[in-house]
């Protein structure tokens, strides 16, 4: 859980990677009258009813911080994956501005789009797209293959990664002798050996089966720690997007609900939909420590506390120190200094999501 | 009186028909007989189809069918000169391939030849069994002194298979990245493939030399080419829209995605095509004998001829045994393909 400190404690720091400013795109015939309609204020249904056009992505703003991963979350139809297309414009917008590094990616000409697509972002796919008549190491060599780079020299850098995800000695066997995980883990190495500052990774761990998935995903973490790395990840899992995510995007229909730092949304969710969402997840286990404490704004640590906790455990971990016992008070440490304390009636309630008491009050 | 006089009278046309009369052309045989019979009854049984000919006997303007055989005859026979004038130096290289091919083998001793074809075939299936197979088939062929033949036939595929896959996977590639062309292509296809192959050789006949190896070079590779172009395109249609799109999110150019994703993924089908080109080609290398190209098929149509049972059996059984040869062949470098390409 390295990662997560340093997270917390640069995110103010971090300076925006990649921006995206009302973003539409519509699929059909005539896109742009079409477009006319969404903004002279046709809904999703609208379009489709009376026009026969597919609005796919309506009104998106977000700010992708570098070294961080922003998770875009959503179920199948809400266009996140033609969302994360749009970065490397593998799909153009009907209208919009996306921004990399300060720079209008729609602007670039087929060259400099080329570029950049070898240079500052790679991708990462569901089911792999690896190339079958390749070894290991030629797959994951192919992003530098693609600039020009002699063979010996792109093996090399391939082999290297390959290691690093867990590889090493696989690099002359070809993809269908692997498992669905390692494949994948060869993919991670393709999108690594670019040695692109930005990743994109399509619902990455999607196909694999749940403890693969969770390896793949502490891989992810464990490697993000080490190269910061600017990601983008697409999901339709509300556990591996709280897992992952230091900025949650949450889709739905093409259109934003809400978006922020996961464990705000978990807690003060804007959407009924949302409710719905985290109302089935382990809370526990995904709110730490800091999400629910109260700041010490100044005043001196209390003396009443039975200990002490840091602030980025999982409410889970402080549950078994405390024994189940709602009486005590902790004192929140951070870096060796107190900055809070944690009443464990607090915790409690924030077990409960909002929508379930809610119905509860409802209901009797 | 013909039947459909009445037609023509109640249009008021009869003095239109009768004054562009130029007397009786020549009499058709069904003329000739009728005449020889008398005249008939009229019977609504024998109403004839108001064809051109039935109308022609009402009306003298209207013309009959043979002239329309006569007209397209005239019509090709008139573009016969211009075509015959820009097909001949494009296509004489044909005739020198075919004929340098059909010299080479002839030339090459057989204990020459049989280590290079083995040579070959195991280069293409990596297999014993298959340079047993063939070896087997050959000897047999050469034992009973039908050797120089299948080495006629032989040469003449190797040349037109090759061509056809020279001009067919650029077309086949042309086609898959343009549905307009594409469109375009295939009732051309679908007519080379329905097209009887003797039809082939007529207008090839009017325009080349019958002794010119080219004329059925021509006729072989219009009819074998179809299965590769379109398995060519049907392959890079069907590579795998992820990868494709992996090819592009790395910044691949057309030209590296065409030569280091889509062929190579578009292979087996592509091999798949060759495999049935080669078998056409030998399925016209024999019908192609009837216009002087020579091999087994020549010892066949002598069987016909001259009614020679024994002849045309045993060469009609070398051409299976050649089938089967290059079938065996090229289908297992087409599975290993396959194994390296599993998914």
């Amino acid at each position: 859980m390295l990662h997560r400190k340093i997270k917390a404690g640069s995110a103010l720091t971090n300076s925006v990677k990649i921006s995206i400013r009302d973003l539409y795109k519509v699929f059909g015939a005539d896109p742009q009258t079409a477009l006319e309609h969404v903004l002279n204020g046709a809904s999703k249904a609208d379009l489709l009813e009376q026009y026969s056009h597919v609005l796919g992505l309506s009104d998106i703003n977000v700010d992708m911080r570098e070294s961080e991963i922003t998770v875009i979350m959503g179920l199948s139809g809400s266009g996140k994956s033609t969302l994360i297309r749009h970065l490397n414009r593998l799909i153009e917008p009907t209208q919009g501005r996306i921004e990399v590094d300060g720079d209008n990616v729609l602007a670039y000409d087929e060259a400099q789009l080329r570029t950049m697509r070898r240079e500052v972002m790679s991708m990462v796919f569901q089911k792999f797209a690896l190339l079958p008549h390749r070894t290991v190491a030629e797959n994951a060599g192919t992003t530098l293959k693609v600039r020009g780079v002699a063979q010996r020299e792109y093996l090399l850098e391939a082999h290297k990664w390959l290691s690093r995800v867990g590889l090493e000695g696989f690099d002359k066997h070809y993809p269908h002798q692997l498992s669905g995980g390692m494949q994948q883990r060869v993919g991670i190495a393709r999108a690594l050996t670019s040695n692109a500052p930005i990743m994109l990774m399509d619902e990455a761990f999607s196909a694999l089966d749940p403890l693969i998935r969770t390896d793949m995903q502490d891989l992810l973490l464990e490697l993000q720690t080490e190269l910061q790395k600017t990601i983008v990840f697409i999901t339709h899992d509300l556990d591996e997007a709280l897992k992952l995510a230091d900025h949650l995007v949450i889709l739905k229909d093409g259109q934003i609900i809400q978006q922020g730092e996961p464990q705000h949304i978990l807690l003060n969710p804007n959407d009924t939909y949302i409710e719905d969402f985290v109302s089935d997840i382990n809370r526990a286990r995904v709110l730490r420590v800091r999400s629910i404490m109260t700041t010490l704004d100044g005043t001196n640590a209390p003396s009443n506390a039975h200990g002490e906790v840091d602030f980025d455990d999982t409410l889970e971990s402080l549950i078994s120190t405390s024994g189940g016992d709602t009486s005590h008070t902790y004192l929140v440490m951070r870096d060796g200094a107190p900055v809070g304390t944690l009443d464990m009636k607090n915790l409690v309630k924030a077990l409960v999501p909002r929508a379930a008491s809610e119905a509860g009050a409802r209901k009797y | 009186m013909a039947t459909y006089d009445f037609l023509f009278d109640n249009l008021g046309l009869r003095a239109w028909c009768d004054a562009g009369k130029t007397g009786d052309g020549p009499l058709s045989m069904a003329d000739l007989l009728a005449k020889a019979n008398g005249p008939k009854e009229a019977s609504i049984w024998d109403l004839p189809f108001p064809s051109l000919d039935a109308l022609n006997d009402a009306c003298g303007r209207v013309a009959q069918s043979r002239d329309l055989t006569k007209g397209v005859e005239n019509a090709f026979l008139a573009v016969k000169n211009p075509l015959q004038f820009v097909l001949d130096p494009i296509t004489q290289p044909l005739s020198w391939i075919l004929e340098f091919a059909l010299y080479t083998f002839d030339v090459t001793p057989w204990w020459l030849m049989f280590p290079i074809l083995m040579l070959v075939v195991f280069l293409a299936s990596r297999s014993f069994r298959m340079v047993g197979l063939v070896v087997a088939c050959l000897g047999f062929l050469a034992l009973i002194d039908h050797y120089d033949y299948a080495m006629q036939t032989l040469a003449i595929i190797f040349v037109c298979a090759f061509l056809c896959v020279l001009m067919g996977v650029p077309i086949g590639i042309a086609m898959s990245r343009s549905n307009t062309l594409q469109r375009l292509t295939i009732p051309v296809l679908d007519m080379l493939q329905t097209l009887p192959a003797f039809v082939y050789l007529i207008p090839l006949i009017f325009l080349f030399s019958v002794t010119e190896p080219k004329l059925y070079g021509i006729a072989i590779i219009l009819y074998a080419i179809v299965p590769v172009i379109r398995l060519t395109d049907l392959g890079i249609r069907l590579v795998d829209e992820e990868v494709i799109e992996a090819s592009d999110s790395f910044g691949m150019t057309d030209r590296q995605k065409l030569f280091g994703v889509q062929i190579p993924l578009a292979l087996p089908n592509i091999m798949a095509g060759v495999n049935q080109t080669i078998m056409m080609s030998l399925a016209m290398v024999v019908i192609a004998s009837l216009v002087s190209a020579p091999g087994l098929g020549v010892l066949v149509l002598r069987g016909i001829r001259n009614l020679e049972l024994g002849v045309g059996l045993v060469s009609g059984l070398g051409i299976v045994l050649l089938a089967i040869i290059l079938d065996r062949v090229t289908k297992a470098a087409l599975n290993r393909i396959n194994a390296a390409q599993k998914n």
